[in-house]
């Protein structure tokens, strides 16, 4: 299956892939209106620190932690893809406290929001790695 | 074919329905509840009277579940005997249901310790069951004085949960602190303060000396006047059929990692289990939906016929109240890192390893901090420094970078 990798050599820390998963995510069809004033929440996030930088987003996993602890439901695995139902989850955070990675996070509505790979686009590519504009994020399958 | 039967309808046995159909599609299943339900999430109760879910949506699984998994289903009915030599299970209907692979997931129940005059409650509840909570529910009124016993998890959720639909809440533990199985002292002061801001009362260090229909008289000389009382003093596992098969038990049903008991072909997961809490090192009752789960998951695949080993069970809570957010995990055991500027923060560490955490209100990627007790990463190949101040993957090194992130296998 195919699923966002990371090359972290690559990575220049511009934050890119946050605003496009941010934009993907919200119901406008303008980046700039969408994302004008407000703190965005995107489902990839660049850590930084002494020049390192690098994007994590939802991993996919195999046997995933969140899913298998999910204590409502709501997180299931959907042709390899771990998606939320955002109507059944009541935001117990039981998948925040058993996600290796830090991949999933509270979201505005008080439940939670994770990557999806941007499942309903249209070309089935992630956002985040159509935007990255060094290859330092790819969709692949390894 | 093998004849899988199970007892129980709760996140263990649907674990277990899960992991047998990964291995074997053909296998005859058959689930035994002594509940009416569609599989649920016990711990949604309070969401329910909260009014943040309601019986469909917490349903633990899609109505299609069983029927997609290819299991038979007898509710209502009560398991009353194993023969592990003839290899049935009895029904409280006197019929009987042989099996190959039995898994018992019973699940626990409400302890109620002695008290006197508990009898002359009319008004009385626990509040495990969406049966329970329905009763509870229904006899609460505006003007409800609500009495808890337990300031637990099971106690304070209740209290959440009713908190608007009634007059006053007043919770009576006999422990000095609320939350005394997931928390420390000073954590669960900043938790009790927040739940008093609603206008939740607690007396605790106290106990109810004796009840009359519509009072608690308490040790300490006061008098409580309530019109419903709930019990939420504890759970016990219930280990009394395979205890009458002559199985192992403590205090819950003892397994080995394959969740296998001591009686062959005899398999146990969830709450009424007792397992290696690999935080301690040590067998103990780990009452939890996660592991209650993956215990299931791991016990159906050894059932089906495949080797599965579930060797990382640890103590871990996410909970949280009127928007107060907590996560634990592990136990309090060794030196402390705190941070209590932005929320609370406590990290326990020993013999290069973390052991346990706390986190109340920020809790952003507590995952991390989980993984590093559940994998035992010794803490000396991290920068255990970064990672205190902020959970992430910066504190590894890029070589565990690249496999966790770049999907590099070694």
């Amino acid at each position: 299956m195919k699923r966002v990798y990371v090359n972290e050599k690559w990575c220049l820390g511009c934050h890119l892939c946050e605003y496009n998963c941010a934009f993907a995510n919200s119901d406008e069809t303008d980046m700039a209106r969408a994302l004008k004033d407000i703190k965005i929440h995107p489902n990839i996030q660049v850590e930084e620190n002494n020049g390192i930088y690098f994007a994590v987003s939802c991993r996919h996993c195999d046997e995933p932690l969140c899913v298998k602890g999910c204590i409502t439901g709501a997180l299931t695995i959907n042709d390899g893809v771990i998606t939320i139902d955002k109507n059944k989850c009541i935001g117990c955070y039981t998948c925040i406290l058993s996600c290796p990675f830090g991949a999933v996070a509270p979201s505005e509505e008080g439940v939670v929001q994770k990557c999806e790979l941007c499942m309903k686009t249209h070309d089935g590519i992630p956002k985040c790695v159509q935007g990255c504009p060094n290859a330092a994020i790819v969709f692949e399958e390894r | 074919m093998i004849k899988y039967v199970i007892i129980g309808n709760s996140a263990a046995a649907i674990g277990a329905v899960e992991g047998i159909r990964q291995v074997d599609k053909k296998g005859e299943i058959t689930i035994i509840s002594n509940e009416s339900h569609h599989t649920y999430s016990r711990p949604l109760i309070s969401y329910l009277l909260l009014g943040k879910t309601d019986e469909q949506r917490m349903k633990y699984r899609p109505d299609d579940f069983y029927e997609k998994n290819n299991c038979k289903t007898l509710f209502s009915k009560t398991v009353t005997n194993i023969d592990s030599k003839k290899k049935t299970v009895t029904l409280d209907d006197n019929t009987s249901i042989s099996y190959d692979k039995l898994l018992v997931s019973t699940g626990s129940s409400p302890f109620v310790p002695p008290m006197d005059g508990l009898d002359s409650v009319k008004n009385k509840f626990s509040f495990m069951t969406l049966d329970e909570a329905k009763a509870l529910d229904s006899a609460l009124t505006s003007d409800s004085k609500v009495l808890i016993v337990g300031a637990g998890l099971i106690g304070l959720k209740c209290a959440e949960g009713i908190h608007a639909k009634v007059a006053n809440i007043t919770v009576i533990d006999l422990a000095p602190n609320i939350l005394s199985s997931i928390l420390d002292t000073q954590g669960s002061a900043i938790v009790q303060k927040h739940l008093e801001s609603k206008g939740v009362v607690f007396k605790l260090g106290d106990s109810v000396q004796k009840f009359t229909e519509k009072t608690a008289l308490l040790k300490s000389g006061g008098t409580i006047d309530f019109d419903v009382l709930v019990l939420a003093v504890g759970v016990r596992p219930n280990t009394q059929l395979v205890k009458d098969a002559g199985g192992e038990v403590n205090r819950g049903i003892v397994i080995n990692e394959r969740m296998e008991t001591s009686i062959p072909d005899i398999y146990s997961a969830g709450d009424c289990t007792e397992g290696m809490d690999i935080s301690i090192g040590q067998n103990r009752i780990l009452a939890l939906l996660p592991n209650a789960y993956m215990q299931g998951e791991c016990a159906g695949k050894n059932m089906a016929g495949e080797a599965c080993v579930f060797d990382k069970a640890i103590p871990m809570n996410a909970i949280g109240f009127f928007g107060l957010h907590i996560i634990t995990a592990g136990t309090y055991d060794g030196e402390v890192y705190e941070d209590l500027h932005d929320g609370y923060k406590k990290l326990f560490y020993k013999d290069d390893l973390l052991k346990g955490y706390i986190l109340i209100e920020n809790i952003k990627k507590a995952g991390i901090y989980t993984s590093l007790i559940r994998e035992k990463t010794p803490l000396s190949t991290i920068d255990f420094t970064l990672i205190c101040e902020n959970p992430g993957l910066m504190a590894f090194g890029r070589e565990v970078r690249e496999e966790k992130l770049g999907g590099l296998k070694r």
